[in-house]
């Protein structure tokens, strides 16, 4: 090891005003699996310090509201928010069949001076006007931007008399960007609406096996990689939340069996509040990588505990690793022994370890954008986490058992002999799954990014958009894993291979020998030096 | 051109003394312009003879990008120029914002002309935001007066409205030219208002009496001048227009603090 993670740590804080580094001292730290470790989360970035995080308008119309194909998400402000945010996430889905899908499309009130003083709210009823007028479309959402925030428009009100006036149901979001400390003020904000006005109003007749998968959102077709290997396996999938969904399926999710977590951060809210108000657990997933998606196929069978569900499930597992095991152990000739430092989401900075581990890459440092304390340390520590006025800013809802449709799917005593083996109503963190001696940091920001580069000149990068192109620049192939750039699917099985094809492509492209130019290694002009009247 | 913010207690009668000193003021021979930076849109019917003014803002909405100064500026008596902001109705959108379209579009239609010698801006109510401070900001007004009585709230408000002068002043021309006392007929009224002005280091520019003239001219929507010229209560609005004329006293005002702003309500309400 070149440099000692320590070293590292002290080099980054070092460069911090006392302030800075009291703060950020915090958020970084180097796994050690000997003491309990804490470390800071879902706290103020500091001014100035070039954080790649979003807003909660981001986290809820982008990441939870957006993907769902029949409802048109109008977004209520000035242009800009609705239209840098169109499609950039790649959240992909179809239409269902005599349905339609409107995820083509960027519905903005585009908000004018005038709105702003007058008010907008004539024109978003005007929008919804148009919008039913022209598209049809099964359900509306409004999120609100920041400026809708301040002068205090009633989106809420718009949305009662357009929904009393069409018939159809319309959400209105308050996740104006200023709130919360990141994006996933607005996840919150999103899965609360959802469960009070989606939830449980769809009862449709139910199968064997019914599944719900949360915290998906199908970016470059994940979600139906995974559904491919769900339902050949004989699973009943009701409605994924959000990715490639419809209004309607999501109102039947409280008559599924079981919630499959993928993405713990922007959904386990919806998650707890099924289980409380429906009787249906939740159980933590991986579809990320291969033995990650076998062992939740495992799991998952072994909550069902059907015999016949369990052998078709090895079954199913057999066949899609045989189909893809010499592929990925070519890859993995070619990667082993190198590094890479994650840096995304709420969840993904953890999922990729794994896959990126098949392929022989091990990971040396991550960390996430907008995860909370539990997201890192597991869920224990809930009762523990201390609640700022950023966090109580943000509504927290509390549900019911529902005296008609709550039903406990398995005895209380099954579930609990379950958690000895699978993770029910658990997640245990990204530290847990890291080595001693590598690295956490949260809230990365540009600076510790050049740091962390140039001190363990790892040969991948996964992260977003923001730090994308600063990485390249410093010769060391970067991989967008909140879009996965134009690549994908990359969950389940043959997920895996793409993002194993696709990583080998970037790491082994010739272009990085490029990055340094050649006047920075030769000199640009020739000469020498003659003494004075010699010539 | 002297560009010059009233501004005070809602109520106190900051859009009858503007008009009221403009009135006189136009009758000096002075060139003047009154943008009312009210959302009610009130601030220039006195002048106008109750003429309903289409609002800069409205006008913005209604016509869009093609706006003619004519259709906002009306002159009316002693060829003083009246233009208003105007804004949404009450409870909606955002009125301050307002205020700050309306005057960037009045500079961009040409409204501030070279030969004006007074820019008056009679401004809602207290200093509720960064809005309704734009009379004050970006080097427009350099002059403000605040109306106020011997009542307390009245006080209050100019005491915090001097707080908003204070902090543009730092980075600014603007300065406070004195306290207009719109008499109320409060105990010991012109000695508390006087010592009010002179802590705040400034100076009670003048004390306008009561008279019921005023409000009978407001009903056949006039100012007293133009409404009965020889009454004594326009030689006093004469009297203030000479005042703020000759006014060369204009200070960075020293905002008290509240405890100190009791002492005084208390020393002559109980002397008075």
């Amino acid at each position: 090891m070149a440099v000692s993670k320590k070293d590292l740590q002290s080099k980054i804080l070092d460069a911090y005003p006392a302030s800075v580094m009291k703060n950020r001292k915090k958020h970084i730290i180097i796994k050690d699996s000997s003491e309990i470790q804490e470390i800071q989360a879902n706290t103020r970035t500091i001014p100035g310090i070039i954080t790649n995080r979003g807003c909660a308008y981001a986290g809820c119309k982008g990441v939870v509201i957006g993907p769902i194909v029949d409802m048109v998400h109008i977004v209520h402000g000035p242009i800009g928010c609705s239209y840098y945010a169109w499609q950039t996430r790649r959240n992909k889905g179809v239409a269902r069949e005599g349905g339609k899908s409107f995820l083509e499309y960027c519905f903005s009130t585009d908000m004018q001076e005038s709105d702003i003083v007058f008010g907008g709210e004539k024109k978003l009823a005007k929008a919804i006007d148009e919008a039913v007028e022209i598209f049809n479309p099964r359900a509306i959402s409004i999120s609100a931007t920041c400026p809708v925030g301040l002068i205090g428009d009633d989106i809420s009100a718009v949305a009662k008399s357009a929904q009393e006036k069409y018939g159809i149901p319309v959400l209105s979001f308050n996740c104006e960007g200023y709130k919360g400390v990141s994006q996933s003020a607005g996840h919150h904000i999103a899965n609360n609406k959802l469960m009070l006005e989606v939830v449980g109003k769809n009862d449709i007749e139910t199968k064997p096996f019914s599944i719900n998968i949360l915290g998906e959102y199908n970016i470059g077709g994940d979600e139906w990689e995974i559904a491919r290997v769900l339902h050949k396996i004989g699973y009943n999938i009701m409605t994924t939340m959000t990715g490639n969904s419809t209004y309607d399926e999501i109102a039947t999710a409280h008559q599924a069996d079981l919630n499959l977590v993928q993405c713990h951060r922007s959904i386990n809210y919806i998650a707890d509040m099924i289980e409380i108000k429906y009787g249906a657990p939740w159980m933590k997933v991986n579809f990320i990588g291969i033995e990650a998606m076998s062992k939740t196929l495992r799991d998952i069978a072994e909550y069902f505990d059907d015999d016949n569900l369990k052998k078709r499930t090895e079954q199913v597992i057999a066949e899609e690793v045989a189909e893809l095991e010499d592929e990925i152990a070519g890859y993995k000739a070619m990667c082993d022994g190198k590094t890479a430092i994650l840096f995304v989401g709420g969840s993904r900075a953890h999922h990729y370890q794994g896959l990126l581990s098949e392929i022989g890459i091990s990971t040396v440092a991550a960390g996430y954008e907008f995860a909370h304390r539990d997201d890192y340390e597991g869920r224990d520590i809930i009762p523990d986490i201390k609640l700022d006025a950023d966090t109580r800013n943000i509504e927290e809802i509390s549900v019911e058992q529902d005296a008609e449709k709550f039903h406990l799917r398995i005895p209380a005593e099954r579930i609990e002999e379950l958690k000895s083996t699978v993770p029910m109503s658990v997640y245990k963190g990204m530290i847990t799954d890291m080595p001693d001696g590598s690295m956490l940091i949260d809230d990365l920001n540009h600076f510790e990014t050049e740091v962390l580069i140039k001190a363990l000149k790892p040969s991948f990068f996964g992260s977003g958009i923001k730090d994308k192109y600063a990485v390249q620049k410093m010769g060391v192939y970067a991989k967008q894993l909140h879009s996965y750039d134009y690549g994908g699917p990359y969950a389940g099985y043959r997920g895996a291979v793409n993002f194993a094809r696709d990583v080998v492509a970037g790491m082994f492209t010739p272009a990085w020998q490029y990055v340094l130019p050649p006047w920075k290694t030769q000199p640009g002009l020739v000469g020498k030096y003659v003494e004075e009247g010699e010539a | 051109m002297r560009q010059v913010a009233i501004y005070g207690k809602g109520g106190i009668g900051k859009s009858t003394t503007t008009q009221n000193l403009t009135a006189a003021l136009g009758e000096m021979g002075k060139k003047i312009m009154i943008v009312g930076c009210d959302p009610k849109a009130d601030s220039t019917r006195l002048i106008l003879g109750g003429l309903a003014q289409q609002t800069v803002l409205d006008t913005l909405r209604e016509e869009g990008d093609d706006i003619e100064l004519d259709a906002v500026l009306k002159e009316g008596f002693a060829n003083i120029k009246c233009v208003e902001s105007g804004g949404p109705e009450p409870g909606v959108g955002c009125a301050g914002r307002g205020i700050i379209t309306s005057i960037s579009l009045l500079e961009q239609l040409g409204a501030y002309e070279d030969n004006l010698d007074y820019v008056f801006y009679d401004v809602l109510g207290d200093v509720v935001c960064g809005g309704f401070a734009m009379p004050i900001r970006e080097g427009k007004a350099e002059e403000v007066y605040i109306v106020a009585s011997g009542e307390m709230m009245a006080m209050y408000a100019a005491n915090n409205i001097c707080k908003g002068i204070q902090k543009y002043a730092a980075t600014g021309k603007t300065r406070l030219g004195g306290i207009i006392c719109n008499s109320r007929k409060v105990d010991n009224e012109y000695n508390m208002i006087k010592a009010f002005a002179e802590e705040l280091g400034s100076q009670m520019i003048h004390f306008v009496p009561r008279d019921n003239v005023v409000q009978r001219a407001e009903i056949n929507r006039k100012t007293v001048i133009d409404f009965d010229a020889k009454d004594p209560q326009a030689d006093e609005y004469r009297t203030l227009a000479k005042a703020i004329d000759g006014n060369k006293n204009l200070v960075v005002p020293k905002p008290m603090s509240e405890d100190r702003l009791e002492e005084i309500l208390s020393e002559f309400g109980i002397l008075g």
